[in-house]
């Protein structure tokens, strides 16, 4: 991945009125990347994005955008452009006119437009429709023009706000391909507000975590996801068996620790801040290998299971430790070599100590 | 019509609609039958009759009134009216527009309540308004007064009885006509399009003339049929704030009837005068209905 950092966002605030929307949030946007700002709605992912396109100011803090700062430049000066949530096509003009919109502010002669208007229209396969108005258009097609007009001027970076939220779940999935292909294609930086985290995880070069104004995490998405460091994140992406874990003992290379419901496991020193004597650890429910028996000499504890709930490739185990302790475990139901597993049966749960991630303090 | 029998659940239940729905719409047919179709009928009527020395209309056809409506007096008039009429209607616009535009990109609370601010004139008679101007215009008048004491002028302009004093009376009687129209345009407009407009590189100029005009274009031709139309036909305010010095067609129509005592040649008047606002209000809704997205 190319490294030139193009949009650089140091110590960004935005308050409206006393709320405050963005709170002291920096980061780095290298060229070519495609970074998701995810989170719940109300996070502060899209003032974030707005301060980028230029329609809000920051309260404090800077902005740059390939290099130059562009914390008080007018959105119209910004050489970005924004793919926005409900497509916000001009209704009095076509496909074509719609994607010629920029080119004509730039003053781009006509000819070389629409040269470049033809050239779009074939890659975000609109071929045909380029004589109808917006309202003459599916969602999916609205979308491949919003998407065709902020491309075309070929801005340094494209901001898309949760631009396939409006569309059915087959044609969300068709388009997050499509999408990442095209940005692949061109090569554009991409900054992607979603709240989906599956969108997140499928098209992202890095995830930044929102939560309440603040970057919780940033990271690639098997990061975000196998590793989270806070309960938000562990509990916001995926789904996450939080329980408490003690340490017992420490060397100067592991900390062993007993974890609520019988679990003990020694895990890098390096994960488990040295004053701690108590934290909060992360459990994936599929990432518990589920048994009748202990399985060679990996750590592990013993459960009951209190429901199964077939999920078509997956069932889903609730489960309860001798102590109380309730855990959720998925395993797949694959073929009739595996045990069955029924409500009622004691098992054996096996986790590796890779699988437990440190994601607060008590 | 065909919407109400397209809704109809079943054939009975479609025949009821019907007729609830032509008992409902009864009062206003009545209305339109009394107060517009049988005035306008009477006045074709009139304008084709003579009259006698007293004034009295004597149904005996003729052609002599529309041949006197093409006289170059009246025609001069009505080319003076139209010119009054459009320049109010041009000042309305450029006045109208960023109110219009302010009120409706306003939040809710505030928003309502600058629209009642708007139509809050309408609660006072029209003539008592007029009134008003007059006081404050005249010689004597509050704006002299505040000029003189300011010490601005020395000796008190004359303003009213002037074209500018019919012209500040028009404008100041149409404003909310233009104002409402343009504000039901403009607060529907979505945001987001104006922001992809800057986004796209368009400056604050450009996002004006490429998307928001177009966009509230509606609002901004019934505004203008809303006032020009009325304004050309305006009797009341060039009578009391222009005095006698500006006769326009609404004048002259009206003293046709009031006091030269010809009403065929009055009618003859305003039915010419009609059927030009017909054309006229046909022509901007043909080019409203092009230029619209179909």
């Amino acid at each position: 991945m190319p490294s030139a950092a193009v949009i650089e966002i140091r110590e960004v605030t935005k308050c409206f009125g006393s709320f405050t929307a963005v709170d002291g949030v920096s980061l780095d946007v290298a060229a070519g990347e495609f970074l998701t700002l995810l989170g719940p709605s109300g996070c502060g992912k899209t003032t974030l994005l707005r301060m980028l396109s230029g329609f809000e100011t920051p309260t404090r803090g800077a902005l740059r955008i390939d290099g130059e700062d562009v914390t008080h430049l007018a959105p119209y000066r910004r050489n970005v452009n924004q793919v926005f949530q409900s497509y916000a096509l001009f209704p009095h003009l076509t496909v074509a006119e719609n994607i010629a919109f920029g080119l004509r502010m730039q003053k781009v002669p006509a000819a070389e437009i629409e040269r470049r208007v033809g050239e779009v229209i074939d890659l975000v396969a609109l071929g045909g429709f380029s004589a109808r108005r917006p309202h003459e258009l599916s969602g999916g097609q609205r979308q491949r023009v919003a998407l065709a007009r902020a491309i075309v001027p070929r801005p340094k970076v494209l901001l898309l706000d949760e631009p396939l939220s409006a569309l059915d779940a087959k044609l969300r999935q068709q388009m997050q391909l499509e999408l990442k292909r095209l940005q692949r294609h061109l090569g554009m930086t991409f900054v992607f507000v979603t709240h989906d985290q599956e969108e997140a995880l499928t098209m992202s070069d890095r995830i930044a975590v929102f939560n309440r104004g603040r970057v919780e995490q940033i990271g690639s998405p098997s990061d975000i996801y196998h590793h989270p460091r806070t309960t938000f994140v562990a509990d916001f992406i995926g789904e996450a068996n939080l329980l408490r874990a003690e340490a017992l003992s420490r060397t100067p290379a592991a900390v062993r620790l007993r974890v609520e419901g019988g679990l003990e496991v020694e895990i890098p020193a390096e994960r488990w801040p040295s004053d701690w004597t108590s934290g909060v650890v992360s459990l994936r429910p599929e990432k518990i290998l589920v048994s009748k028996r202990p399985i060679g000499d990996a750590a592990g504890f013993t459960a009951r299971v209190t429901d199964e709930l077939f999920q078509g490739a997956l069932d889903r185990l609730h489960l309860q430790t001798e102590s109380g302790t309730r855990l959720t475990a998925l395993v797949a139901n694959e073929s009739a070599l595996r045990e069955a597993i029924h409500a009622g049966d004691t098992v054996w749960c096996g986790v590796h100590s890779d699988d437990v991630a440190v994601v607060g303090p008590a | 019509m065909h919407a109400l029998s397209d809704t109809a659940p079943a054939p009975a239940g479609g025949r009821r609609a019907g007729v609830m729905a032509w008992l409902l719409l009864a009062p206003l047919g009545l209305w339109l039958v009394l107060f517009v179709v049988v005035p306008i009928a009477g006045l074709a009527v009139y304008s084709f009759c003579q009259r006698d020395d007293l004034g009295r209309v004597i149904y005996d056809f003729t052609w002599e009134n529309y041949a006197r409506v093409f006289d170059p007096i009246y025609l001069r008039i009505l080319g003076r009216s139209v010119g009054y009429a459009a320049v109010t209607t041009v000042i309305c616009v450029a006045v109208g527009y960023p109110v219009a535009w302010f009120i409706a990109r306003q939040r809710s609370p505030l928003r309502e309540r600058l629209l009642l601010l708007v139509m809050i004139p309408f609660w006072t008679s029209f003539l008592i308004r007029t009134y008003a101007w007059i006081a404050i215009l005249k010689t004597e008048g509050l704006l002299n007064g505040l000029l003189q004491f300011s010490g601005v002028v020395t000796a008190p302009l004359s303003l009213l009885y002037t074209p500018t004093a019919v012209i500040i009376g028009l404008v100041y009687a149409y404003l909310p006509f233009m104002i409402l129209p343009i504000y039901g345009s403009a607060e529907k407009l979505d945001n987001a399009l104006v922001e992809a407009a800057h986004d796209l590189g368009a400056g604050p100029i450009r996002a004006f003339s490429e998307v928001i005009i177009p966009l509230t274009w509606p609002g901004i031709a019934a505004g203008i049929l809303l006032v020009f139309v009325p304004a050309i036909g305006m009797f009341a305010i060039t009578d009391l704030m222009g005095g006698a010095q500006v006769p326009l067609i609404g004048n002259v129509i009206q003293n046709q009837f009031f006091r030269a005592r010809n009403a065929p040649f009055g009618a003859a008047l305003g039915i010419v005068f009609t059927l030009m606002f017909i054309v006229t209000y046909a022509l901007a809704h043909r080019r409203r209905r092009s230029s619209a997205s179909p």
